[in-house]
């Protein structure tokens, strides 16, 4: 693999990940995590949307008016969750119906936009459906991450399969239930940014930098 | 009727808070909440656009979308249930886009206030997270626009709080690596910790 394909694809896992460091993607990324399982099948599908989109938008990236871009990149988007959507209910119902709304949140999940706004609208579809997978593992390994210390601390269990032994039946694990709950996702979140940027300290702002993107006056970069 | 809606609205507002419970709208959460005024401006910003796009979406999806619910043009078994992603967040940037030029139109001070926040709203997964939960969950219109205005309610309190924390959270020493995004976390997950209290409220 050449090393520009090679850098777009390892690049967002750590060094530039989209939960820890761009900061895009969290509201999914924080609901889904009580179970191994709903967050895996959550990232499948953030993967697989991202990389189509990616190569949908950069296909017709020249062809796209500037000024109605979103609804475009909007209509690819909302048209590949129905899809990921329809596989879900009826390969693995059961954790569709878990993942409620959060699968038709992929839609408004901001990496997806980010990401065909900041890459695909500039680049060949080769390497954007490189850069949707790269980044959608990037996701997917926060997401991962986050949800192995919910389910085994909150639990006992990894995938449904019982690990720690509870107390309830007969083991001697005392779950911790607070991690099944929603203030538990926030901050295991900060914890793992905390880690990851002891661990890389260029990755420290001053001022963080998403928040630049967001604020009114350079909505256009993200937007 | 009147208790019904009341505890709709806390439950919508306190309860099931739709930042801090679901988690939703949670990147201009973060990121626009580093001043007081702002946070003021774009809580309101998701309030008017929340209690308009909710029952419009109610009516759409309950008149057109539902299994059988074309009934009243004689095709009972025609279910477009499959075009409700893309009829909720099409309305979403429809309403939003219609609102801005209206609000332009006939009130200058207004849209001077919540203009530059309207385009960043389309985008907003609060937005079409309540649209989602309220076809999940089959409210009426009346419901559903309560439930519109108590989540952008919530939402607004939850943000316009963080970002006072935050403006009072630059006087303390916070570990070099933990600083801007981590802490923040961190106070969000205390709020919601403390919003946590309200659950079991029932009016």
């Amino acid at each position: 693999m050449a090393s520009v394909q090679r850098e777009v694809l390892l690049d967002p896992l750590i060094n530039n990940n989209p939960i820890a460091l761009q900061v895009l993607g969290l509201c999914s990324a924080l609901a889904v995590t009580t179970k191994m399982s709903t967050a895996f099948v959550m990232s499948v599908a953030v993967i697989a949307v991202m990389a189509l989109s990616n190569t949908a938008i950069s296909l017709i990236r020249n062809m796209i008016p500037p000024n109605i871009r979103i609804i475009v990149q909007l209509t690819i988007i909302a048209s590949l969750v129905i899809i990921t959507d329809q596989v879900l209910q009826a390969f693995v119902y059961d954790i569709s119906k878990q993942l409620t709304v959060f699968v038709g949140l992929i839609i408004t999940n901001c990496i997806i936009m980010g990401r065909a706004e900041a890459f695909a609208m500039q680049n060949p579809p080769g390497l954007s459906f490189i850069d949707g997978i790269g980044n959608g593992l990037g996701y997917g390994l926060v997401l991962m991450a986050v949800a192995f210390a919910r389910e085994l601390l909150g639990s006992g269990k990894l995938f449904g399969v019982t690990i720690l032994p509870l107390v309830t039946e007969g083991g001697w694990y005392q779950p911790n239930g607070l991690m099944l709950l929603a203030p538990a996702a926030f901050f295991l979140i900060g914890c793992f940014i905390w880690a990851v940027r002891s661990w890389k300290p260029e990755q420290v702002e001053e001022d963080f930098h998403v928040g630049a993107l967001l604020e009114p006056g350079h909505e256009g970069n993200l937007r | 009727m009147l208790e019904h809606y009341l505890s709709l609205a806390t439950k919508a507002i306190f309860v099931e808070n739709i930042a801090l419970a679901f988690f939703l709208g949670m990147c201009s959460f973060l990121a626009v909440s580093k001043k007081v005024t702002t946070a003021i401006g774009l809580g309101a910003a998701v309030i008017f656009v929340l209690g308009i796009t909710v029952p419009l979406n109610q009516i759409l999806s309950a008149g057109f979308l539902k299994e059988g619910s074309l009934d009243w043009l004689g095709l009972p078994d025609v279910n477009l249930g499959f075009l409700t992603y893309l009829t909720l967040i099409g309305t979403i940037a429809a309403v939003v886009q219609i609102v801005e030029m209206v609000i332009d139109r006939f009130s200058p001070e207004l849209y001077n206030a919540l203009g530059v926040f309207l385009p960043l709203i389309a985008v907003n997964c609060a937005i079409l997270g309540a649209a989602l939960f309220m076809v999940n969950r089959d409210y009426t219109l009346g419901e559903a626009t309560v439930f519109g205005l108590g989540s952008g309610v919530g939402w607004a309190i939850a943000i316009v709080a963080l970002a006072a924390i935050r403006e009072k959270l630059r006087y303390s020493n916070v570990p070099e690596s933990l600083r801007g995004l981590g802490i923040t976390f961190i106070v969000v997950g205390l709020m919601s910790l403390g919003f946590m209290a309200f659950s079991g409220i029932a009016l």
